[in-house]
């Protein structure tokens, strides 16, 4: 069960002001605990709230309020992050309340991160042992409670289901009623975290918190927000990058029925009316000129060239091990180039926010990754202090990394700063493509001395745009950006010699995380790589894999499963459409978690791909909530399948080309393969699992279709028309 | 005025008749379960039942809705494959950020009113036209088998 705290409240408190006032404000417990000291970003708001960071209330009657530091965007944060707080508490899931974290740093920040953002799968590697311990610190503090009120001994008390027992004289008190003689309890220092052996919730496929909801249509997105006199807007932005607005006659717009108000500010337009569809048509009647600015000479040919270009210089050296460039001067030298196009984010809730700016305040309400930079955006949008800007999140309709920018709020922002009452601004689907802030280009370019059946050396050198250097800057260190080079540093492998460089490159293409994130490019190039090597040196390419894999047992496993359970060494049935078939191979090791995929296609003549089984072994380390885990690697795969065979944003004449789903295609049901999943039961620390399924299945597909036809995918998506040729 | 019949309530609203009914339930009836998700029948976030028919409706003019029952995700509860589909959902968790599927709900149940146990050309068929991008096709394909059984 979900619930917006300001609607159980009323608007007259805030979230802040019941973190803050907790106890005294509400009646009832609100535990904070103590997060390691981390570093503060010049640009995220201050601290508002208590310096206790607080994920629990337990209320004196109803159910106990959860604070979530991660959004819920579909990887089932909110119920994991549940489990981790209701095991130690000794609560059900059925006795919760997720609420939704208000900007607040301090209290919110992700432990990975410094800042307050879900992503990069870091929800449970970040916040299990936090979560346990608030937890496990409420359950002490309720206990000590009603040791007080029986005049007994703590340690004989037992607790279960939001309840408090004593075994020797059957007595039995609810949390709720203890709460309020819990608040004035001490939190301990040190609490004792629960033996793994004693778990009733984690490790069990528990059922989600938020889809009951989902399933009937209750469920408030950012985009179904609706106040009291709202009105509703559609924008246009500079179709160029960079471009300004010339010119607007506003006068077609404004005689549309249901049109109110036409905005115009120096990058975009915006048409204020009674609901969307008026406030689209308004914008269709609109005449613009825009003023295409600096970058309207920007295409995609250029762009290819200039990163294959800037990918020759020597770049800064993110691992070294030996002495690798003295080794590839001679012996059997292998050599490759992959390329990876711009991606579109696409998450099916297109960008929205409302907003409603008045009396020096900002109101926000939206589904963000970042709240914080969304708070901070605004703010500066607007010169007013990030004190005055609140911002109320929701469940958010797919993130993918595009709710990690917080342009839509700022954007959101100086358009309501211009209209009198709440504002809705939603992106058509059009602008949400080309308004997106891309998936980089990449080009990875590596080489390989191989002997005995081994690699002796490895050099894998990345280009790509440094998204870090924009969206988190003290984390770009040594002109290395450590997403971009994430899955080729610390490979499974054991290679003798290894050197992994970076070049930073930059275009005016405006670029951003997005799913996968940068082992996407590394592990795609590294894995097409070892199946080309594989493939010269007539070696079977899970051998080829297995004999390099002495010093990582974990990955060892997961190639063994995935290969045993794909039944490699058979031959890819065949298909009935007499195409011809392939399977394929790829490991990976990233986000804390081994992968490995097994992946069967067929091929038409026409070059068509077709994925027809898909198989992934996954060591995630200790798992929270399998299902979740299977479903998330399911997805990610099924995100994965679309990127290989599918997706290119392209820029001409300074513009993205693709505009809605017709030229921007997602996978459909009908071409779906069956994707079988097997976890490898771990106790090791827990891994991340929102990325790495998109990331192992584009590599697999890519060998399967090598396999299949000799051609090597050396630039993202499939070309079919490449492949009808070769075949 | 237009009079709609909205999951079994008459409702009237004063607006041009061209309008999506999309937009007519989300802004002008604050009915928001059903979704915007592309504008142009690509991805059927938008679909509801027109006499038990799946439709997109944010290509159906309000106009055309003529004396055609309405059924939105937030009424098709009440109707047995509804109900059934809603019931699979949860007990296969297919939903992840669950913004697509009100569509693929609506969808699913028009298919199993019409064919009780559809193999999978027959879901294929019927349900290509619902996006997603969390990437549930495989679990929506089991639901729809698993409330086909029960």
């Amino acid at each position: 069960m979900l619930r917006d705290l300001e609607d159980n409240h009323g608007p007259a408190l805030s979230r802040r002001a019941l973190l803050r006032g907790g106890a005294a404000v509400l009646g009832g417990l609100m535990i904070g605990i103590e997060l390691p000291v981390r570093r503060a970003r010049a640009d995220e708001p201050a601290s508002t709230g208590a310096p206790l960071n607080a994920f629990v209330h337990v209320p004196p009657e109803g159910r106990v309020e959860l604070i979530m530091p991660s959004v819920e965007m579909g990887q089932g944060a909110y119920t994991s992050q549940a489990m981790c707080l209701a095991e130690e508490l000794d609560i059900g899931l059925d006795q919760i309340i997720a609420i939704h974290a208000p900007p607040d740093q301090p209290k919110y920040g992700n432990p990975l991160f410094v800042v307050q953002a879900t992503g990069g799968s870091t929800t449970t590697m970040a916040w299990t042992e936090p979560l346990r311990k608030a937890g496990a610190t409420a359950r002490a503090m309720l206990v000590a409670a009603a040791a007080a009120e029986w005049g007994v001994d703590p340690a004989t008390l037992t607790t279960e289901k939001g309840m408090v027992s004593d075994p020797g004289s059957g007595r039995t008190l609810a949390y709720g009623a203890l709460a309020d003689r819990a608040a004035t309890v001490p939190p301990a220092a040190e609490v004792t975290l629960k033996d793994p052996a004693q778990f009733r919730l984690i490790g069990t496929p528990a059922h989600r918190i938020d889809t009951p909801d989902k399933a009937v249509g209750k469920t408030v997105y950012g985009i179904d927000v609706i106040r009291p006199g709202m009105k509703f807007a559609a924008l246009m932005a500079s179709p160029v990058i960079g471009g300004t607005v010339a010119r607007v006659d506003d006068a077609p717009a404004l005689a549309q029925p249901g049109v109110r108000q036409v905005v115009v500010l120096d990058d975009l337009v915006a048409v204020v009316a009674d609901n969307t569809w008026a406030a689209q048509q308004g914008l269709a009647a609109l005449v613009v000129d825009w003023t295409a600015g600096p970058h309207a000479g920007l295409d995609q040919a250029q762009l290819w060239a200039d990163i294959e270009k800037a990918s020759q210089g020597p770049g800064v050296v993110a691992q070294k091990e030996g002495e690798a460039l003295a080794a590839l001067n001679g012996g059997t030298l292998f050599e490759a180039s992959y390329e990876l196009p711009f991606l579109a984010h696409t998450p099916m809730e297109p960008l929205n926010c409302t907003v409603h700016v008045h009396d020096g305040q900002c109101e926000i309400w939206v589904g963000t990754q970042v709240p914080g930079f969304c708070q901070m955006g605004a703010a500066k949008a607007l010169g007013i202090d990030p004190s005055k800007v609140s911002v109320n999140n929701h469940i958010i309709g797919g993130g993918f990394g595009r709710r990690l920018e917080a342009d839509y709020a700022k954007i959101a922002a100086r358009i309501a700063a211009k209209v009198d009452g709440p504002v809705k601004v939603t992106w058509s689907r059009e602008e949400d493509i080309k308004q997106d802030i891309l998936r980089p280009l990449y080009h990875d370019r590596l080489k390989a001395r191989v002997e005995n059946g081994k690699v002796t050396a490895w050099h894998h050198r990345v280009t790509g745009a440094s998204i870090l250097a924009r969206w988190l800057p003290p984390a770009f260190k040594n002109g290395i950006d450590g997403d971009a080079v994430d899955g080729a540093v610390d490979s499974p492998y054991g290679f003798d010699s290894v050197l992994v460089e970076y070049i930073r490159h930059e275009s005016p293409v405006p670029v951003g995380f997005w799913r996968g994130v940068g082992p996407n490019s590394s592990v795609f190039s590294a894995e097409s790589f070892l199946d080309l090597i594989a493939k010269q040196t007539g070696v079977d390419p899970v051998d080829f894999r297995r004999g390099m894999l002495d010093k990582t047992p974990r990955a060892l496993a997961v190639l063994n499963a995935a290969a045993a359970k794909a039944r490699w060494g058979t031959p890819a049935p065949a298909s009935p459409s007499g195409a011809r078939v392939g399977r394929g191979v790829a490991l990976m090791h990233a986000f804390g978690s081994f992968l490995a995929c097994v992946a069967d296609v067929a091929i038409a003549d026409s070059g068509d791909v077709r994925v027809t089984r898909v198989v992934i072994a996954a060591d995630v380390g200790r798992v929270i909530n399998p299902d979740i885990v299977v479903a998330q690697i399911q997805g990610g795969a099924t995100f994965g399948i679309t990127t290989v065979l599918h997706d290119a944003i392209t820029i001409e004449g300074g513009s993205i080309q693709q505009s809605n789903f017709h030229d921007y295609r997602l996978i459909r049901i009908d071409e779906m393969p069956a994707i079988e999943v097997e976890i490898i039961g771990s106790t090791e620390k827990p891994g991340g699992i929102g990325e790495p399924g998109t990331v192992i299945v584009q590599p697999a597909v890519a060998n399967a279709i090598f396999a299949a036809t000799g051609v090597q995918l050396t630039r993202m998506p499939v070309d079919p028309a490449r492949i009808a040729k070769a075949v | 005025m237009t009079d709609l019949t909205i999951n079994g309530s008459r409702r009237s609203v004063d607006v041009p008749d061209e309008t999506p009914l999309l937009w007519v339930l989300r802004d002008v009836l604050g009915m928001t379960g059903t979704k915007f998700g592309c504008g142009i029948a690509q991805c059927g976030a938008c679909t509801v039942h027109l006499d038990g028919v799946a439709v997109r409706s944010c290509q159906l003019a309000v106009g055309d809705v003529g004396t055609q029952a309405i059924t939105t995700i937030e009424g098709v509860g009440a109707t047995p494959e509804g109900a059934k589909v809603q019931k699979a959902w949860l007990d296969l968790e297919v939903i992840q950020c669950g913004y697509c599927q009100p569509g693929q709900i609506m969808s699913a149940a028009a298919l199993l009113a019409a064919n009780p146990a559809p193999n999978d050309a027959a879901i294929d068929a019927a349900m290509a036209g619902n996006l997603c991008r969390c990437g549930t096709y495989v679990r929506i394909r089991e639901g729809i088998k698993h409330a086909a059984r029960s």
